[in-house]
């Protein structure tokens, strides 16, 4: 079972069509159940007999996620794999102590990978979409692995199984997400 | 804390339309989530327009009434870019006269539509939504037809649509045959590729629908477009 996190402004939001079931289909086509939650009604039970998590996009105008921290709290102490995207990473980075400054892409952009990690196992550089309006210019303790001219594009936990993608991997890049989700499989995300 | 949109009520949306299938029935699903104030439709003089669709968007006129809605209309040139400036001009006038807070499309797949909508959106300080954005197609078309959703196609431009197809009904009979020129020559099922156009004459939320009186049609080397000339509404 992969949970997805609903990270738009309320419940069953018109940016739920947008920004979570697109992630959905490409996550039940390679084979997985799936169950989508928004943010506000995750509960410490909600992550039992889940293999991985997937914090989900927002609308471009959509911030609100960030005015409730204390409604991710529960991803410091969280051993779960999990995957943000855009506004799941920008959640990631405040959540692990880096910091988002306004930043606006939006549209394809070029991404260089620059770090190696099983996500990104070689250097090389590929065109994404992006829609953000923010991004994480101080990652904290995150370990950055690919940038694009205008900000950090992927983070990892140096010792959590926990991604921030800024692109969205839905659109043209599905193979991020099967990625991801093959390393939860072979349960093969070591720091 | 600032203000979610639950504590704000529903948001005010104009949808971009342009009559065919998507931007109607990302109008109905907005419907269901928000309230749509109004529809906005962008007439191209340029029947190769990067951003607009242009067979029969006169006829949006139709269904507004039908849905019950207002409508902005805006004359466009439909040269490439310069097109964008005439939308951006009827978002300004849609807020100014409906006070929409977004505006939601039809965009399925295409990056190249959504990316400037988002940036048009962004600047004018609107939310954008696109609730059809990389659905499962062949869902989605099964869905459009058994919510009664009433399609026809409006024109062709690609093999091998033949004649036939101008003016004909997407429905259970014809989807199939969609399928199979999908899976045999490569044609994006919803059209999104520019394959085919739709009409929509009837929607779940229109309180009329309507009936064409009189149409025309002009086909050659798999391009051909069926141009309705007269309609009207008639009692659901």
């Amino acid at each position: 079972m992969i949970l997805l996190i609903d990270l738009c402004y309320r419940e069953d939001s018109l940016g739920f069509d947008e920004y979570v079931l697109p992630v959905a289909r490409i996550v039940e086509r390679l084979g997985f159940r799936t169950r989508s939650v928004h943010f506000h009604a995750v509960s410490a039970g909600e992550c039992s007999g889940v293999k991985a998590v997937i914090l989900c996009g927002t609308p471009l105008a959509d911030n609100a996620f960030l005015d409730e921290p204390e409604d991710f709290s529960w991803l410091k102490t969280s051993r779960i794999p999990v995957l943000g995207v855009c506004a799941g990473m920008e959640t990631i980075c405040r959540i692990f102590g880096g910091k988002l400054e306004p930043c606006i892409e939006i549209g394809m952009t070029e991404i260089r990978v620059t770090g190696r990690d099983p996500l990104f196992p070689e250097s090389h550089s590929f065109s994404a979409y992006e829609l953000h309006t923010l991004a994480c210019t101080d990652p904290g303790p995150m370990k950055i692995i690919a940038v694009s001219d205008r900000c950090i594009q992927v983070v990892r936990h140096p010792t959590k199984p926990v991604y921030g993608v800024m692109f969205h991997p839905e659109v043209r890049n599905e193979w991020a997400v099967e990625r991801f989700l093959s390393m939860t499989r072979k349960d093969g995300i070591s720091p | 804390m600032r203000p979610g949109r639950e504590i704000m009520g529903e948001m005010k949306l104009g949808v971009l339309c342009s009559g065919g299938k998507d931007s109607v029935f990302a109008c109905g699903r907005a419907m269901e989530k928000e309230e749509v104030v109004c529809l906005i439709a962008i007439r191209s003089e340029n029947e190769e327009s990067y951003m607009f669709h242009t067979p029969n968007v006169a006829f949006v006129t139709l269904q507004a009434e039908a849905a019950g809605l207002p409508l902005i209309e805006m004359k466009t040139a439909g040269v490439k870019e310069e097109e964008l400036l005439d939308l951006r001009n009827a978002l300004i006038l849609a807020r100014e006269q409906f006070r929409i807070e977004g505006v939601v499309t039809g965009a399925l797949y295409s990056v190249y539509q959504a990316t400037r909508v988002q940036r048009l959106c962004r600047e004018l300080g609107l939310w954008c939504f696109n609730p059809l954005w990389h659905t499962a197609q062949e869902d989605y078309m099964q869905v459009l037809i058994k919510k009664g959703f009433e399609v026809i196609v409006s024109g062709v431009f690609a093999a091998p649509f033949d004649e036939s197809w101008l003016g004909r009904r997407i429905d259970l009979h014809s989807l199939p045959l969609l399928e199979k020129y999908s899976e045999q020559y490569g044609i994006m099922l919803t059209g999104e590729g520019g394959e085919y156009e739709t009409f929509v004459l009837d929607a779940p939320f229109f309180r009329k629908r309507i009936e064409i009186r009189e149409a025309s049609s002009e086909y050659r080397n798999y391009r051909g477009i069926y141009r309705i000339v007269r309609a009207g509404l008639v009692e659901k």
